[in-house]
């Protein structure tokens, strides 16, 4: 009998992203280490910076602006957590070498981190928001809140490269410290815990190597709160660090599979 | 069934491959084929070089010095994929996710998956389908591995130490499952360092020792080769008494122990017992590999016996 299956189509890659994305996400929300951070932080800390520290406050500025940062924030470990740590997990356990026997595209692999990591960001901006719009009464325009979302979510993408960068290279128990190290590090310095106004000078430069910096900026643009730099100049500049970070990946999957 | 390719008959095979991992040469111009319909054991001590042989015909380690071929192509085409099974040494999969889900997506990745139940029924986990992965005993986790390796009903499937970590029971089982595998007109190719299993599954087994084909041939042939088993124990019989027994291979005394080698050591253990019905800590295992690599190798016996 004739085998016609190396072309496999269309349908049957979209079918097995789909389904490597639910298991994916069932596997990650089922990881309390991983789902209650990922979730809780950012809203813990939305809850306690904007909504009681600033209750009765001036303006409604400081609750805005915070959303947006910790909008980012949110995204932020979900994605480099699931690709930084649970890559470098699945690579050390084997389970990445036995997918690599198995006909799974790889694509489907990296489409089910990202869209598992986009899952959890996308429930955690929907309670930011919830929180922001009943608790800290932010006012936007309709087309604001969804420009908002859709800047904070699109994060989701450089910050997997992020995290594939890392995962790619770091062994299991190391890739723990450093994604963590990464996330708070660049979380403060990028100016999402805090406006990025109150750093000094020059760790306000430094903030241009970092790519959260840059997404912070590109979603308070859109709520008119971001430092005034033009649009094109943070879109370049986290292009090209999501650019650099899977050229890192890619050196370190050579590495791997070369051994 | 029409063959993969041109006349070569082999469904799988390396040709003249070298590997090496920085200093350590792990394979040395080692050539295998895996034939159409046969369980192929891959047989050596830990290090010979069994993993890296698999791991460059699953494709999942790139090739330095030689040839790997797999249904005529190299062995990472999508199409080789499709009809190619593997079980790997190191191998887990996410914790949090059950048996079942597990193989619910092993299964989509082929084009006609064995059905779930008997997937389940082949490893023995009818009872353990909703159990996370995570919760599993070891041996249990090896049984998942196996039925992720079957989920596509391979026409080809590569099982690296497939009983590692099970217990007698579980052996047992995998071993019928291979039985039925090749019944059903698969092949396999399984790695291990028991000549017991080797010679309970294979058609034919291929020695490695240290990166190199040192024997190849049918159980029997490999077996003649290689004295049996050690019966070991505390005795009053004399070293020399147990030489003078016709079916002792070799006899050495190792502390208080006297290890009699042989390939028939129910006669052995008769006379043993005759002679000293007291003996006591008796075990009866099998030859040490080392020692039947000795045996293949010490006396240049092997047909590419070492230099």
């Amino acid at each position: 009998m004739a085998v016609n299956t190396a072309r496999r189509g269309l349908l049957w890659h979209v079918r097995i992203a789909l389904l490597e994305t639910r298991f994916q996400f069932l596997s990650s929300l089922r990881l309390p280490a991983f789902a209650v951070p990922t979730l809780l932080f950012p809203l813990f800390f939305y809850l306690f910076f904007a909504v009681v520290f600033q209750a009765g406050g001036p303006s409604l500025t400081a609750p805005t602006y915070m959303l947006a940062t910790y909008g980012v924030f949110g995204i932020f470990a979900p994605s480099i957590f699931g690709f930084g740590v649970g890559l470098a997990q699945e690579r050390d356990s084997g389970a990445l070498l036995l997918k690599r026997t198995t006909p799974m595209p790889t694509f489907a692999y990296l489409f089910a981190r990202v869209g598992t990591a986009a899952i959890f960001g996308a429930v955690v901006v929907l309670l930011l928001f919830l929180l922001a719009g009943y608790a800290a009464g932010v006012e936007l325009h309709r087309w604001q809140w969804f420009a908002l979302a859709g800047a904070i979510l699109a994060g989701v993408l450089p910050l997997s490269a992020l995290g594939l960068a890392i995962g790619a290279w770091a062994k299991q128990q190391a890739a723990v410290a450093v994604v963590n190290l990464v996330f708070i590090a660049m979380s403060v310095l990028s100016g999402l815990w805090f406006p990025i106004s109150m750093l000094p000078g020059f760790l306000q430069d430094f903030a241009n190597v970092l790519p959260a910096y840059h997404l912070g900026q590109l979603a308070l643009k859109t709520i008119d709160l971001d430092l005034g730099r033009p649009l094109w100049f943070h879109l370049v500049l986290v292009g090209g660090q999501t650019a650099l970070c899977l050229a890192v990946a890619a050196a370190g999957f050579r590495r791997f599979s070369g051994r | 069934m029409a063959l993969p390719s041109g006349s070569d008959p082999a469904l799988a095979r390396l040709s003249g491959v070298s590997h090496r991992y920085g200093d350590v040469l792990a394979l040395d111009r080692l050539d295998l084929e895996v034939r159409e319909g046969e369980v192929l054991a891959v047989l050596g001590p830990n290090g010979a070089g069994k993993t890296t042989a698999v791991s460059l015909l699953l494709g999942t380690l790139n090739l330095q010095t030689g040839a790997a071929r797999v249904f005529g192509s190299a062995p990472d085409a999508a199409d080789v994929r499709l009809r190619r099974g593997a079980m790997l040494q190191v191998s887990g999969v996410p914790e949090t996710l059950t048996v079942g889900e597990h193989l619910a997506l092993f299964r989509a990745y082929y084009p006609s998956p064995l059905p779930t139940a008997r997937l389940l029924e082949m490893a023995g986990l009818q009872e353990l389908r909703d159990r996370r992965f995570g919760k599993l005993s070891g041996g249990q986790k090896q049984r998942v591995m196996f039925a992720l390796a079957l989920a596509g009903d391979p026409e080809l499937v590569f099982l690296d130490e497939p009983t590692a970590g099970l217990d007698l029971d579980g052996r047992r089982r995998l071993w019928d499952e291979i039985h039925g595998l090749k019944a059903a007109g698969r092949t396999a190719v399984l790695t291990t360092h028991y000549l017991e299993e080797a010679d309970a599954l294979a058609d034919r087994i291929a020695v490695i020792h240290r990166g190199r084909l040192i024997a190849e041939g049918t159980p029997e042939e490999i077996k003649s080769r290689t004295a049996g088993r050690v019966v070991r124990c505390v005795t009053t019989i004399s070293p020399e008494t147990a030489r003078s027994f016709p079916e002792a291979a070799g006899v050495e005394t190792k502390g208080q122990h006297l290890e009699v080698v042989t390939a028939e050591p129910e006669a052995v253990l008769r006379r043993m017992f005759a002679l000293d019905p007291e003996l006591g800590d008796l075990t009866v295992v099998g030859v040490g590999l080392e020692e039947a690599f000795l045996a293949l190798t010490g006396d240049g016996a092997g047909p590419e016996g070492e230099l």
